[in-house]
């Protein structure tokens, strides 16, 4: 393509990039105001600094190097159930963390079932804590979105390619070596970029299962500046150097992807006619049980748990189920008013440099954005009401780098596409995301809907700062019945968490692919 | 809907100010929930006060220094023993007015601005089906067989992973590193949470888990329970209190000194037991609920003062996490 393609969306998306900025920034310099000067950084944060990086860089490539070959499977193969098993194995992602450690152990742990099953056998246990326990961890909850991003591009390679494969008799290496590593090369760096990121803020996962202090992270460090030492000035430091990693991370990433425009094909039902042996199928068939067995008996774990747990739960679970969902349903509305004219900027720009920006609200800290905007609004106003709508657009930001490394590529590939089209019928602004954005990513779209709404349902967020009794989420308040010895009934609201969250990426996610192809 | 529910709010709102003045207390997060104390002690009070007593729930003393002299607290309670020196250092609190030869601790408490409604001590808590021969004494806890699993939770995220540290401190003083070290094989992992920990030993992951003496009460009075025990150590365990206290510029002052005085009272001290899972501040041992004073407790409690606690705590925490970290 020797030319960009013209911004048919308008100026909104620099609106909504420099909104992002302005929500972070504005927090920082709210935690500038009573910042009094601590005591710096000591060695401890700097071991601190050493191990965030380290574990996330393993649990990246590891997540993304399982990810191939699940979705490569996933993505050649049609079988019943296929949608739903797509959407269950998204699950591990939106779990509370607390919910997914003991569901983690219960399978991996000392006395889980693993263990037992080596141990009837007769061969020595495998211990989970250390480095390796904190990678299978994050691996547990990003594999599902790396595999889910590389499917998504997987099936953006247009249908009728790989029938001109087949006509030309290529054998799989050479289908690999054109159609397969240019599009693995574009997705993948985004990918482990984005599970870089995440892995940066974890905190209570990599503490639990790397086994104690040696695996202390960035984000451990900033809460017990915060809460403990309330050391405004260390912890906002900190956040910052938590902000400048995943900034440089995905600057580097996304500045190496290469530009990979696709053309068009004729949304034809995706035939792979190289891969119809039964050794291919076989192998497919292989990854495909052994990765669900991975994903799914964890989440079994929890659902047997949760089941005996239901009939121990207050009735009060349930409304806060109802303050849940209200917060999801605004977090996606914020998400979308933000997520895609940001999109429709980036995808218009040749590198994605932008791209980075979404994945400020992502990288900062929650807990110190919730806590700037509480100093910034309290000589105003009360913040106590604003809490559910804060804690909205806090996960909406969360929520961003996801929807936006879902959304740029289709819409750059729409938008590149469609260019000589849009030009000359003159399609700009509304009627040009109506007719021709909108319809073409009806999917991206559902996706990153229904993944914000998951996300939204299960993050505690920064409410634990200052909810009302009334107000509690369903998150805060499985934290609480588990914090008054009442394990089982937060078991079941564990259940009716993962429940919802999944019903409602269902929804979505469903809702938007009606009536069109997987 | 939501138009409703907000126009009934502030109908109501209108109403409670029309009629009965308000008292705001500060709590800490779990206190509100249906299964902590928070129901019970609105209902108490809201009985002999004539008044609206409203919670407003949160991570206590981060929204404390935030809002600083804008608080709209005007009582604050579940402080704990840790952290009463930087409440102490904002300047927000006034006396509690309280006659402190009321209290029943097993310590003196001289202080004159934090009043505790509530005790406990830390304690590793096993089940006695799955081991036979728990540790007689700390020395013995750390001569256990490495294969024995402990979890603890952090004390730089946890007040009872601080008050670990702090208990070990008390009782091995310059020695806390060689115990560290041996600790650290046992130590199967450490959560960031007391809850992440609890819910690992009663899943099973973990032999014993670092808690409280009155764990095992929960256990005993709310499920006939009786297997779950805490190991008692001679050389003593760490005491561990929650305070209530009265912001200075309250404004209503005679509601927060009424507030005070219920938390002595014996209503609200006998609710304290199974409402908090904790043992009550101020109640002869005789009144205690039925089977109560039949609960295991230490005989040599440990505890330093405000200033003490500060001045170690750091040192502590480091030679928790270098031994921790080999």
């Amino acid at each position: 393509m020797a030319h960009r393609a013209q911004p048919v969306i308008g100026r909104t998306g620099t609106l909504a990039g420099g909104f992002v900025v302005a929500v972070v920034a504005l927090s920082f310099a709210g935690l500038g105001l009573r910042a009094e000067v601590g005591r710096g950084l000591g060695p401890a944060e700097w071991a601190a600094i050493r191990f965030t990086v380290v574990q996330s860089a393993w649990s990246a490539v590891i997540s993304v190097i399982c990810a191939i070959p699940l979705a490569r499977a996933l993505a050649r193969r049609r079988f019943w159930g296929r949608g739903a098993l797509i959407t269950l194995l998204g699950a591990p992602f939106i779990l509370p963390v607390i919910v997914a450690v003991l569901g983690l152990l219960t399978v991996f742990g000392r006395t889980g079932w693993v263990n037992e099953v080596l141990g009837t056998l007769g061969l020595p246990g495998l211990s989970i804590y250390g480095l390796h326990g904190v990678v299978l961890a994050h691996v547990f909850f990003n594999l599902p979105l790396a595999t889910r991003l590389l499917l998504q591009g997987w099936q953006s390679i247009p249908a009728e390619r790989f029938r001109l494969a087949a006509q030309l008799d290529l054998p799989p290496a050479m289908i690999r070596r054109t159609l397969e590593y240019p599009l693995l090369l574009q997705v993948v760096p985004g990918a482990a970029a984005l599970i870089f990121v995440i892995c940066l803020t974890s905190f209570a996962v990599a503490l639990t299962l790397g086994g104690g202090p040696r695996a202390t992270t960035i984000e451990l460090a900033i809460y017990q500046a915060f809460r403990f030492d309330f050391d405004l000035a260390r912890a906002s430091l900190l956040s910052l150097i938590q902000l400048v990693l995943a900034g440089s991370a995905a600057l580097i990433v996304l500045w190496i992807i290469p530009d990979f425009p696709l053309t068009a094909g004729l949304d034809r039902k995706l035939r792979r006619w190289d891969a119809r042996g039964g050794v291919h199928r076989a192998l497919d068939a292989g990854i495909i049980a052994l990765g669900s067995a991975f994903l799914l008996l964890p989440l079994m774990a929890i659902l047997l748990a949760g089941l005996l747990g239901l009939p121990e739960m207050p009735s009060v679970v349930w409304q806060a189920a109802g303050n849940s969902l209200g917060v999801a349903v605004l977090s996606i509305v914020v998400l979308l008013a933000i997520a895609l004219p940001m999109a429709g900027w980036i995808s218009t720009r040749r590198a994605g440099g932008a791209e980075a920006i979404g994945l400020i609200g992502l990288s900062a800290s929650p807990l110190m954005i919730g806590t700037g905007w509480f100093i910034l609004i309290n000589p105003v106003a009360d913040p106590v009401p604003l809490a559910l709508p804060v804690t909205a657009l806090i996960n909406a930001l969360m929520a961003l780098p996801f929807a936006l490394r879902v959304l740029v590529p289709p819409m750059r590939d729409v938008l590149t596409t469609y260019d000589r089209l849009t030009r000359s019928l003159g399609l700009q602004g509304w009627p040009a995301w109506r007719w021709l954005v909108l319809p073409r990513l009806r999917a991206q779209i559902g996706f990153a809907a229904g993944l914000t709404g998951a996300l939204s349902v299960g993050d505690l967020g920064v409410i634990a700062l200052f909810a009302d009794p009334d107000r509690a989420t369903l998150p805060l308040q499985m934290y609480r019945l588990m914090g008054a010895y009442r394990t089982e009934a937060a078991a079941g609201a564990a259940l009716l968490l993962l429940a919802m969250a999944l019903g409602l990426f269902w929804i979505c996610d469903k809702g938007a692919r009606w009536r069109a192809e997987v | 809907m939501r138009r409703t529910l907000l126009a009934t709010t502030l109908l109501l709102a209108t109403q409670a100010g029309a009629d009965t003045s308000v008292l705001t207390v500060y709590a800490g997060d779990y206190f509100t929930s249906e299964w902590g104390p928070g129901p019970k002690i609105e209902a108490g009070f809201e009985e002999i006060c004539n008044c609206d007593l409203q919670f407003s729930t949160g991570d206590l003393l981060p929204r404390l220094l935030l809002e600083g002299e804008r608080t709209k607290a005007d009582v604050v309670i579940g402080l704990t023993s840790d952290v009463t020196a930087k409440a102490r250092a904002t300047g927000l609190f006034a006396p509690h007015g309280q006659d402190n030869a009321a209290l029943t601790l097993p310590i003196d408490w001289g202080d004159d601005t934090f009043l505790p409604f509530n005790y406990g001590h830390t304690a590793f808590i096993y089940n006695e089906t799955t081991m036979d021969a728990p540790p007689a004494s700390f020395d013995a806890l750390l001569e256990m067989d490495d294969d024995i699993k402990l979890v603890i939770q952090d004390p730089r995220t946890s007040i009872s992973g601080l008050a670990l540290v702090l208990w070990v401190e008390a009782v091995y003083g310059e020695k806390a590193g060689e115990v560290w070290t041996k600790l650290a094989p046992k130590i199967l992992t450490v959560t960031k949470d007391w809850s992440a920990s609890y819910g690992m030993f009663t899943d099973g992951e973990v032999d014993m888990v670092l808690s409280y003496t009155t764990s095992p009460a929960y256990h005993m009075f709310a499920e006939e329970d009786f297997t779950k025990k805490a190991a008692i150590f001679p050389e003593g365990h760490y005491f561990m209190v929650e305070t209530v206290a009265k912001i200075a510029k309250t404004d209503a002052p005679e509601l927060a000194d009424a507030f005070m005085a219920y938390v002595l009272s014996t209503g609200f001290q006998q609710m304290i037991p199974t409402a908090n899972w904790s043992l009550p501040s101020a109640l002869p041992e005789d009144q205690w609920p039925d089977g109560w004073a039949q609960l295991p407790l230490p005989e040599k409690v440990l505890f330093y003062s405000e200033e003490e606690a500060e001045s170690r705590k750091d040192q502590a925490i480091e030679t928790w996490r270098t031994a921790l970290s080999q």
